[in-house]
């Protein structure tokens, strides 16, 4: 079998494997786990660095037919690009993180191990997937795990409330994109949801410019839920707040992700007039990530839904760099959602730990923590400065790019943009280290204890990778930017008025 | 007459009189062996009817009864469903009282009404076998005669299901009239100066009437959630299963094959009825706190979705209807097996009343939450790709037909509005309330290997597909080119808009 199917399959089946474990072998089960994510991001990593920048087309391909039924042919079909690869890497690092800092789950691992494990493959599977009902079907395999992770193993008095949310909330996000799909299938007449075919056959036949105008909103709203997208993103904080640390790693990292690559993989190259038309709100409403959700994490107390509305205004550096439509800034969103879905994970999996001793994230209840913790507060310091996009670290080289490659379109949302990551992020961030670190020693908290060696492990492989990336950007774009070429030609091409005449005369 | 094309229904019939006759010579300790020879009988009968002895094609009795490969997709349907219910009655067999035996066989006679409806090529056959399922599952509901709330379920559905026979009755009488013919080709054939009859449309109407009752779409629904929460679980996931694949099959073959021309005309009527049995469907299951009943409103909400196959009229929405009915079928089964499982552990069918099933009986609570998932139309299970397949059926009929993009708008809040309540269930399984008692449930091997098959159905289905999607796409095949034969003009209409 071909690494990149393997990589997908690996979690899944060791999920398989748990559940045929005893539940009360725990031992076994943990060590399932670990085998199984630790393998998987192990040929991640071998898939990135495997991977040849610069070819043409993708790689690690293979098809394998699913449905031949009448006309419709579906297939299972992955391959990796510049696009996803950084993300299949990223995956299977956080996936293995984020199961390093469950060791301590007591109630049910078993069920928690399983759940886990299908979040990680049907990630994976979302991101190598090339056929647009396969990264539907494994990014909703990834997305309802989330429920059950929440009720049972959540944190807070109102997890119910936000397990629901959080469910409804996506799969409404989800549905409404599935619509969008399946209209797009069903207009090309072509039977099939195969991004290469469908690619080939939109830029011969493009779709009419009413069509495409009603496509893309789908596309663009139902993903944009799926990452979070002002005003739909209330579900997000709530959420990762109320999730245990290893889902709200996953989510908040990884799953966001989906929705953007979505983006950039099937709606500005599909629909080039619907993306002239729409981008421009994409544009403003990306300033509502930038600026109201870097205003809310500002307000917060609670560590876990600073980190998340910070999250959320990450984000609106992504949305940015779709929103200019310019090489530059897509290869700059590419880098942010690689860098992202680093970082985040690492500052859940810190505030995770941080509750796990002090048994609590208010940050008034908070102090003096750096004394007794010296290594979780360099951790800590070097993650939250990643966060306010100190150069040296991937999500500035992402950022940055961003920045850059919008200013030409829209210069005043990159001033606003750059006002919300550099300032806001700044304060907000440097506020809670100061207030987590330093400041007096609480008589409370003198019971925490540092991070043993072991448990180090996760949130090395995450400052490393965000390190690696941020001192080398080349490493993804090098990767990125011939797909980001592409989609840009791709997004470029509208039809003029006389070739919509012409579509309209010939039906 | 051609008496082989009915051997699969004489033998259905004689499996029911023998189980009958037996009874009268064994001893009530048995009777538990006497449902698995009959559930054994059956499955040789199943593996006849799937084999190349049975009949293949034809029509006979005057042209009222028709074998194709449609009919055999649903006698295969029914005669599994069978099997499982019969199986499920042997689990249950502690709390139904006596006449154990006479369940089996009003289980198998109502079998057999399936049979003969998968084949109804004629108004009158249609009446006759959809009596013989209706009048057996007046007596199944309220076979648990000492508990109140079967009586009143088996009651509702004995009224109500004598209103919507009288109005079926009344259609065929008027249809008639004014055709002179009950014959489904014969109508087929005099369509276009029928569709100006006023008097033949009625007639239709009400025959449509009657059939809503029977797949539950509004605002024939009423009787739904009483008879669900009433019923012993075994008649229910047969009046889920059986009743309502029954009442589709014949839905298709009368509005597709019969009368397509008036079913384009009557198409914005199917629109409102499928939208309005979403969403009653839905918002009524909301509030809901017993189990039971809360299938009962799922049902509803189902039959919705599967209008949709009908609206869109088309073969890949017909195909869909099929897929769709397998899926629902392996789900709704697991559910009900689940259910009747834990009816002897747990005192309530609330759905509070299943807090802590998680520690108690991981198997169970994993049984459920899959086919909950399932019924919400989450990957990788079965409901999943029948969704999405039912939806995409739409979209292709879609264009021309405005009002069809409002329907999928509400479909797919339905979909929201369903993961609600399902999520609600999973919710009490893992960690609903309070727990007074963590006794671990124990399950019987018989109810596992259900269970078994039950979830490698609707993972299989969901993750491979094809092989049932063919078959299903194979059974429409067939009347799609019957109904293509007559070419009237509403068809072309409908197939022009498939090659949109």
């Amino acid at each position: 079998m071909d690494s990149l199917s393997f990589v997908i399959l690996l979690p899944l089946l060791s999920a398989l494997l748990i559940l045929l474990v005893p539940g009360n072998y725990r031992v076994i089960v943990r060590a399932i786990a670990v085998l199984g994510s630790g393998l998987t991001a192990w040929i991640a990593a071998s898939l990135f660095f495997r991977f040849q920048p610069g070819h043409e087309g993708f790689q690690f391909e293979s098809i394998l037919p699913w449905i031949s039924v009448g006309k419709l042919s579906l297939a299972y079909h992955v391959g990796a690009d510049g696009l996803n690869i950084g993300l299949i890497l990223v995956t299977g690092l956080v996936g293995f993180a984020s199961v390093l800092v469950s060791w301590n789950i007591d109630r049910n691992p078993k069920l928690f191990y399983i759940l886990l494990l299908l979040m990680i493959g049907g990630a994976l599977g979302a991101f190598a997937s090339l056929d647009l009902l396969f990264f539907y079907f494994f990014n909703e395999l990834a997305l309802v795990p989330t429920f059950i992770l929440i009720g049972v193993w959540g944190r807070g008095e109102n997890k119910t409330v936000a397990a629901f949310k959080i469910s409804l909330y996506l799969t409404l996000g989800a549905l409404i994109a599935l619509a969008g799909l399946l209209l797009l299938h069903v207009s090309t007449g072509a039977q099939t949801f195969d991004v290469i075919a469908l690619k080939t056959l939109l830029a011969g036949k493009p779709l009419s410019v009413t069509l495409q105008n009603w496509i893309f909103p789908l596309l663009l709203f139902g993903f944009g839920t799926l990452v979070g997208l002002f005003p739909f993103h209330s579900w997000a904080a709530e959420g990762y707040a109320a999730a245990p640390t290893a889902a709200a790693m996953m989510h908040s990292g990884i799953l966001k992700k989906a929705g953007l690559y979505a983006l950039l993989r099937v709606a500005l190259p599909f629909l080039p007039d619907g993306a002239a038309h729409w981008l421009p709100v994409l544009a403003w409403l990306c300033l509502g990530n930038l600026l109201h959700c870097g205003w809310v994490a500002l307000c917060q107390k609670d560590l876990n839904l600073l980190i998340g509305n910070s999250s959320l205004a990450h984000m609106g550096f992504a949305f940015l760099g779709i929103a200019s439509l310019s090489v530059i800034g897509i290869t700059g969103t590419v880098i942010v959602m690689v860098a992202h879905a680093l970082l985040a994970p690492l500052c859940f999996a810190l505030s995770g730990y941080l509750e796990s001793q002090s048994g609590t994230v208010d940050l008034t209840r908070l102090g003096g923590l750096l004394r007794r913790m010296p290594v979780f507060g360099t951790l800590m310091v070097m993650g939250f400065m990643a966060g306010c996009g100190l150069p040296g670290f991937a999500n500035f080289a992402g950022e940055a790019t961003v920045l850059f490659g919008s200013w030409k379109s829209l210069p005043w949302i990159v001033v606003a943009a750059s006002w919300s990551g550099l300032i806001l992020g700044a304060v907000y961030m440097l506020r809670a280290l100061r207030s987590i670190l330093y400041g007096e020693e609480r008589k409370e908290l003198t019971a925490v204890i540092d991070l043993g060696w072991w448990r180090r492990l996760p949130f090395a492989l995450l400052i490393a990778a965000l390190l690696l990336f941020g001192l080398a950007p080349s490493l993804l774009s090098r990767r990125i930017e011939p797909v980001a070429k592409e989609i840009v030609k791709a997004a470029t091409n509208r039809s003029t008025p006389s070739r919509v005449a012409a579509v309209v005369v010939t039906p | 007459m051609n008496y082989s094309l009915i051997i699969v229904e004489i033998t259905a019939v004689l499996i029911g009189l023998g189980v009958l006759m037996t009874d009268l010579w064994i001893s009530p300790a048995a009777r538990k062996g006497l449902g698995y020879a009959a559930a054994v009988a059956v499955g040789c009968l199943l593996a006849f009817a799937t084999g190349s002895l049975a009949p293949q094609h034809g029509l006979g009795f005057r042209d009222s009864f028709v074998v194709d490969d449609l009919a055999r997709f649903f006698k295969a349907f029914f005669l599994f469903g069978a099997i499982v219910v019969i199986l499920m009655t042997v689990e249950f067999s502690s709390r139904i009282a006596s006449g154990l035996s006479e369940f089996f066989a009003l289980v198998i006679f109502a079998l057999v009404g399936m049979l003969f409806a998968a084949s109804a090529n004629d108004l009158v056959l249609l009446f006759v076998s959809l009596e013989l399922i209706t009048v057996t599952f007046y007596i199944l509901t309220s076979f648990q005669r000492n508990r109140l709330a079967s009586l009143e379920a088996g009651v509702k559905y004995l009224i109500l299901g004598a209103v919507a026979s009288a109005f079926m009755v009344f259609g065929i009488a008027l249809i008639f009239g004014s055709a002179n013919s009950t014959n489904f080709r014969v109508i087929a054939a005099h369509q276009t100066e029928l569709a100006t009859s006023p008097v033949f449309l009625l007639g239709l109407l009400l025959v449509l009437a009657g059939l809503g009752f029977k797949i539950a779409a509004f605002p024939f629904q009423a009787w739904a959630p009483d008879v669900y929460q009433g019923s012993p679980a075994p008649a229910t996931a047969f009046l889920a299963v059986g009743s309502k694949a029954a009442g589709f099959v014949l839905l298709i073959r009368l509005l597709t094959q019969a009368v397509p021309q008036i079913t384009a005309e009557w198409s914005r009527l199917l629109v409102v009825m499928s939208a309005a049995t979403i969403i009653y469907g839905s918002l009524c299951a909301i509030p809901q706190r017993n189990l039971k009943r809360l299938m009962g409103y799922s049902s509803i909400a189902n039959a919705g979705y599967l209008l949709l196959g009908i609206v869109a009229m088309s073969r890949s929405g017909s195909t869909a209807i099929l897929f769709y009915l397998g899926g629902y079928f392996f789900t709704v089964l697991a559910a009900f097996t689940a259910m009747s499982a834990l009816a002897e552990h747990i005192e309530t069918d609330e759905i509070a009343g299943l807090a802590g099933l998680g520690r108690r009986s991981p198997f169970l609570a994993a049984t459920l939450t899959l086919s909950l998932v399932s019924l919400a139309g989450i990957p990788p299970m079965v409901g999943f790709f029948g969704k999405v397949l039912l939806l995409r059926s739409v979209f292709e009929s879609a264009p021309g037909r405005p009002d069809l993009y409002l329907l999928l708008g509400i479909a797919v809040i339905g979909v929201v509005i369903s993961l609600y309540y399902y999520f609600g269930v999973i919710r009490s399984i893992y960690w609903g309330g309070s727990t007074p008692n963590l006794a671990p449930i124990r399950t019987s091997l018989g109810t596992k290997v259900a269970l078994g098959t039950c979830i490698a159905g609707m993972v299989f289905l969901g993750i491979a597909p094809n092989g049932y999607l063919r078959i299903a796409e194979t059974a429409i095949g067939g009347i799609d080119s019957a109904a293509g034969r007559l070419k009237s003009p509403a068809l072309k209409k409908v197939s022009a808009h498939e090659a949109h």
